[in-house]
């Protein structure tokens, strides 16, 4: 199995234009689920009887194959990238969702209870003191949610999208390897990347965590 | 002052915690909380600031009722310590202490300000304002606790257990600066507490209550040490609670002589006058000199330890004044008693 790099050297627009658009639709996938999976744990961690029906939810779509979730949308939203990252949203969802709950569950009852003894109201308290406390927690969640949605976008060139996945029906189609090692390191490397630029945000955002007496 | 009339508060398992309490806590001084775990202290400390709503009954602070009042309002104007300090453990202790000055829209520099004043008050170094509270010792913890609780300078205080989990050196000295602080400040403050030597220290009146709610006895601590009013605060009181009394009174009183010259032992001076040890023959028995301050109840326990049965008494600079004799100490001893008993 040989590189062909004058391939490479050919296709670098290509390369480009594919990782960028790889990434929008991983990450467009990640934000709107951490939008959706927020206020879910939120009642979830709340409401006790809601948060077996929630949890048990988000697992059932898990299970579904990831393919028969672009068919079943296709009636939905066509062809187009939107059915890409509503398919990518579905599946962030089980692990943000559990990870958002067990970080809220992690805050101690004793920090809840001084900022309610203080006077901060419930909103308050669940923003300036529930969310950062549990953020380690939910971060660990934006980060497999992350990986995962970066590997996955492939899956979407069945339904004509799915970013650098194009270099592997491609390479496959014409028997030819180069395109398909170009998008599989392309690949590895923005979760890497991703992955490392999460790490970095979540120190910035957890000073508390940095020197640990 | 706040004010308990008949409140009650059952728990929605059944079990009653409150039962019908009335009982007025002075403004000003420190009501003191005390009874076995699940005997309702904690509910009625939380009762106050509607942490716990009553089932019934009212509970009034500075005259106002409670339940009329806005919850987070009301807790804004109430000072809380919580058992093991309860701090945010993802804000710098700076900003802990600015919690509810914070809350109460003051502004984050005058917050700030207000707070790093009361890290001095409760004797912490300007330094620690910029940690984090894992960094700090339990004991550093627990004052971080209270300064938080002084920041918006409300005028009633509730402390829950505040140093049940510091060792007990550390937490002689976080009541020292209790008393020290309370002397300043005039708060009123109400305490809870399992531990009764702690409630003798700080209580200006000692509330005793019984498993189920029952408030049986509130009184200040010498009344409740020479009267209590039943076995159960007996008991509770334990076994050493004449001399607990004994803790209360000073020694200022008890009559003191000239140190004996000759005899079998010399008690050793420095060149300042001031009292080393006693001495006979090669032997030495270190003496700790007790001030006009000091209690009744260490002077006792000197006097016994001592081989010659007195005490060195020396002014506030360490220099002798003269000896007492464990006669003098014993019947001061009786006499206090007899007075405690007699005023109640």
């Amino acid at each position: 199995m040989t590189i062909d790099w004058s391939w490479m050297g050919d296709h670098t627009d290509d390369l480009t234009t594919l990782t960028i658009s790889h990434l929008q639709a991983a990450l467009t996938a990640v934000l709107l689920g951490v939008l959706i999976s927020l206020p879910l744990a939120v009642i979830a961690h709340r409401i006790r009887p809601l948060r077996g029906f929630l949890l048990g939810l988000s697992n059932v779509l898990f299970t579904i194959p990831s393919i028969a979730i672009f068919v079943l949308l296709l009636p939905v939203s066509g062809l187009t990238r939107t059915t890409t990252v509503i398919g990518l949203t579905i599946y962030t969802l089980v692990v943000l969702l559990r990870n958002t709950v067990e970080g809220l569950d992690s805050v101690p009852t004793k920090t809840k209870e001084a900022a309610q003894a203080m006077g901060t109201r419930p909103l308050r308290t669940l923003l300036t003191v529930e969310f950062p406390l549990a953020l380690p927690v939910i971060m660990a969640g934006v980060r497999i949610a992350t990986v995962m949605s970066i590997s996955l976008v492939s899956v979407a060139t069945y339904i004509g999208d799915g970013g650098l996945g194009q270099l592997f029906t491609d390479g496959f189609q014409r028997n030819f390897p180069t395109p398909v090692i170009a998008g599989v390191v392309l690949t590895l490397l923005l979760a890497v990347v991703a992955d490392a630029l999460l790490v970095a945000v979540q120190y910035v955002l957890t000073p508390w965590r940095r020197r640990r007496a | 002052m706040i004010q308990f009339d008949a409140v009650h508060k059952r728990f929605p398992n059944g079990t009653t915690a409150v039962h019908d309490l009335t009982l007025r806590m002075p403004e000003g001084g420190v009501t003191v909380l005390v009874g076995s775990s699940g005997c309702g202290k904690t509910t009625t400390l939380r009762m106050i600031n509607r942490m716990v709503e009553p089932t019934s009954g009212t509970i009034r602070v500075g005259g106002k009722d409670v339940q009329q009042q806005d919850a987070a309002e009301l807790r804004r104007s109430i000072g809380y310590v919580i058992q093991q300090s309860g701090l945010f453990p993802h804000r710098t202790v700076l900003d802990n202490i600015a919690t509810v000055p914070l809350l109460l829209g003051w502004g984050r520099r005058k917050a700030r300000t207000k707070a790093a004043e009361l890290l001095e008050t409760v004797g912490l170094p300007a330094e620690t304002g910029r940690r984090y509270p894992h960094q700090l010792s339990g004991g550093q913890q627990q004052r971080v606790g209270v300064a938080r609780a002084l920041a918006a300078d409300p005028p009633v205080l509730l402390m829950d257990e505040p140093f049940g989990a510091v060792d007990p050196v550390v937490r002689t000295q976080l009541q020292d600066e209790l008393l020290r602080l309370q002397k300043e400040l005039s708060k009123t403050i109400v305490f809870v507490t399992h531990d009764i030597d702690e409630a003798v220290r700080l209580g200006d009146r000692i509330a005793v209550f019984r498993t189920g709610g029952h408030l049986v006895q509130c009184a200040p601590p010498d009344e409740l040490l020479a009267r209590p009013a039943d076995d159960f605060v007996a008991d509770f009181l334990g076994a050493e609670r004449g001399l607990k009394l004994l803790s209360l009174r000073t020694l200022a009183d008890v009559p003191q002589g000239p140190a004996p010259a000759g005899g079998t032992w010399t008690l050793v001076l420095d060149e300042a006058r001031r009292p080393l040890h006693w001495a006979a023959d090669d032997t030495r028995i270190p003496v700790r000199p007790l001030k006009d301050t000091d209690s009744l109840l260490s002077a006792l326990n000197e006097s016994v330890a001592s081989p010659t049965g007195l005490v060195a008494r020396v002014d506030a600079d360490g220099v002798l004044t003269g000896v007492s004799s464990r006669d003098d100490i014993h019947e001061h001893a009786g006499q206090a008693h007899t007075e405690a008993r007699v005023a109640a």
